[in-house]
């Protein structure tokens, strides 16, 4: 296994302090060592008063959400050696309040997904040739969307206009009128057909990019205008 | 006014249910983490929700708390489990044998337990090896490993618990033979300051003994990691683990569109330096490939370290044995007053250990109140932001 010292120029900020500035730490690192693992032995061998958020090291929490070289990433899978520049810029997410060094405040994010009401579990669409084990109804598994903020982070609309419902949320509000489970998601229909909701969106997809969990935001935000626009038509003939 | 103020270091698993049984029973509870909620062990084990199946035949005690506890949960935290089952699978002749005692052991610990036959279990899922002689259906599940506990602490809070991610404890104040206060760094602000409170519960898993090194007490927990390896592709729908008599765990967790498979075990010194040996990650691509052979090819997403807390011997052990499974220290036997540790156990069982704690904090400060919380639902995650 090769090591080689990496530069890391990391956002810091903490409240009642000094204005924001990057400070520069060189730390060890392998073929393995995730710009999660390098943050964290920065804060145990150089500087314990490093935060950050972290909590299943496997992109399954969405909780590790940053700008890594100037890109939306999990820093629990982006290894250090991959990325292939001597220095790596370490920031937090954008269109979020900072709370203090790479820590956004997630409030923003949960306020417009509970106004999505998404139902967290669903059905699971392992192949279809599978029988279903006997006592269970069907295989349940969790939603795609890890609830990261990563498309949040990397929308520009979203950076412009903070009154926009963002990818994120679009893309929950489409899931319950795909698979509404006993939802009604007709005043979530009113809610996205607004210009702060689907409409608001300027279609260059840096949200599908950004997103970690094959979630592609984007196309779900076309869902729903496709689906507003046969509601339209379908009000319009009376129907 | 709550009567008595509980102090809890440690924002795991364990920390929450016992921040949420507190808070029901009628305390004042602050908890402090020293980083985000749920980043120490917690957040990043298997995300089994245990039958118990896996101890059925060789410690009964473990496998009935975790069906209650499994039961339980599934009532009082509906939408935070997929219900997918768990197959354990024979792949020799000797494991199929070994089936019956298994199949027996779960009926004995009251967990329902199915032997199915090869064409039912291949039928069920498709990408087992070709091999398997039978496998055996019980109630896993994959539970969400974050957002699970993040309950307990939306309920907490929602019920007027104060949370503080960030914070670290730094050192402990005593009165005479009784701790008084913690003194912890609020990590957003670089401000130090104490928190005062009649009892302190240490709950800081791996990091216990190290916390309660601060007090100066005892805590015989040595850090003890395993690997896990996710790839991408979700390989099988229900939880598949290998059907043999040695119970350690060659398992694969499916995890949304991931498969988690697990672990290994050695020891280390500092919860803190885990490491990543790159032989184990080898290691859980060819338990893995056994089970489920696709995950030979299956495209690499992560690997990681977590760290259990391994109990060991201790010097003053009069403290109450309430449990083999997990350990609750009243530090009085070395004459600590106010200073509770509560260690081991497993994520299913977290609300099983809060219950344990809280009563002995309850009898300690002399405040009968019995646990509410085996039928309390509680509120989504995404309440914690709210
Ligand atoms: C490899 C592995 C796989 C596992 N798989 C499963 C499984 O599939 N299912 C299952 O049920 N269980 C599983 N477990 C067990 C389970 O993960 C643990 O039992 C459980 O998560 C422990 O939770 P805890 O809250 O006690 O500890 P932790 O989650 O570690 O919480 C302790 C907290 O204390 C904090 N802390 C430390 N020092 C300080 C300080 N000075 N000030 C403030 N805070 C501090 C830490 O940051 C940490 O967040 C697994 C364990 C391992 C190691
Ligand atoms: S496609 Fe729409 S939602 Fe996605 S990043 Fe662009 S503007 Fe934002
Ligand atoms: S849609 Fe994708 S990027 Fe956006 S929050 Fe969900 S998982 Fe993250
Ligand atoms: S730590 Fe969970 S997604 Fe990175």
């Amino acid at each position: 296994m090769t090591e080689r010292d990496i530069e890391f120029k990391v956002f810091r900020y903490k409240q009642g302090g000094a204005a924001p500035a990057h400070q520069t730490f060189t730390v060890r690192c392998d073929e393995n060592t995730t710009v999660l693992v390098a943050l964290q032995d920065i804060r145990r061998d150089q500087d314990g008063t490093l935060i950050l958020r972290h909590s299943c090291h496997h992109a399954s929490c969405g909780t590790c959400g940053m700008r890594i070289n100037g890109r939306e990433e999990l820093a629990c899978v982006v290894k250090v050696f991959e990325l292939g520049t001597p220095t790596v810029v370490v920031e937090p997410m954008r269109n979020m309040p900072v709370i203090s060094d790479l820590v956004v405040d997630m409030e923003p994010f949960y306020d417009r997904f509970n106004a999505a009401g998404m139902p967290f579990i669903r059905e699971s669409e392992y192949l279809e040739e599978a029988e279903v084990a006997e006592g269970l109804e069907t295989y349940m598994r969790c939603e795609n969307c890890i609830e990261c903020n990563l498309c949040v982070s990397a929308c520009p609309i979203m950076g412009t206009d903070p009154t926009y419902i963002g990818p994120a949320a679009l893309a929950a509000t489409w899931r319950v009128v795909e698979e509404p489970r006993g939802l009604d998601s007709r005043p979530l229909l009113d809610w996205v057909d607004s210009q702060n909701g689907c409409w608001r969106c300027h279609v260059a997809y840096e949200c599908n990019e950004a997103c970690p969990s094959g979630v592609l935001p984007g196309d779900k935000i076309m869902s729903l205008r496709r689906e507003l626009t046969k509601r339209k038509f379908r009000r319009l003939f009376g129907r | 006014m709550a009567p008595f103020h509980a102090v809890i270091i440690g924002g795991g698993g364990t920390g929450a249910a016992v921040a949420h049984d507190l808070t029901l029973r009628g305390m004042k509870v602050t908890l402090v983490e020293r980083g985000e909620l749920t980043s120490g062990t917690t957040g990043r084990h298997h995300g089994l929700l245990h039958s118990g199946a896996r101890y059925a035949v060789k410690d009964k005690e473990s496998a009935v708390e975790c069906i209650d506890e499994n039961t339980i949960l599934r009532r009082i935290a509906p939408g935070s489990f997929e219900l997918n089952d768990g197959l354990f699978v024979a792949l020799t002749d000797e494991e199929a044998a070994y089936s019956h005692e298994l199949v027996e052991a779960c009926h004995e610990c009251g967990i329902p337990a199915r032997r199915l036959t090869r064409e039912e279990a291949l039928a069920r899922e498709p990408n087992l090896n070709p091999a398997v002689k039978l496998a055996v259906q019980v109630p896993d599940a994959t539970m969400d490993a974050m957002r699970m506990p993040l309950r307990f602490f939306a309920t907490a809070k929602h019920n007027g618990a104060t949370i503080k991610p960030y914070h670290e404890v730094v050192d402990f104040v005593r009165r005479g033979n009784a701790v008084s206060a913690i003194r912890v760094r609020d990590h957003t602000s670089n401000k130090e300051y104490e928190i005062g409170g009649d009892i302190f519960i240490n709950a800081g898993g791996a990091w216990s003994g190290r916390i309660g090194a601060m007090v100066g007490v005892d805590v015989p927990i040595r850090p003890s990691p395993g690997v896990m390896l996710a790839v991408y592709g979700r390989l099988c729908n229900m939880v598949v683990n290998r059907l043999h008599a040695s119970g350690d765990g060659d398992i694969i967790v499916p995890q949304r569109a991931l498969s988690v498979i697990g672990t290994s075990s050695w020891v280390v010194e500092d919860p803190d330096n885990l490491g990543l040996p790159e032989d184990h990650i080898q290691m859980m691509v060819k338990y893995g490939s056994e089970l489920v052979p696709a995950v030979r090819t299956a495209k690499f997403r992560a690997a990681w370290s977590a760290a259990r807390p391994l109990i060991g011997p201790r010097g003053a052990d009069t403290g109450r044995e309430l449990s083999r499974t997990f350990k609750c220290f009243d530090h009085i036997d070395e004459g600590v007053e106010g200073f509770v540790t509560i260690t081991g156990g497993k994520a299913t069982t977290l609300r099983g250990m809060a219950e344990t704690t809280a009563n002995v904090v309850c009898q300690k400060l002399g405040f009968p109140v019995p646990c509410p919380t085996r039928d309390y639902v509680l509120l989504p995650h995404t309440a914690y932001y709210a």
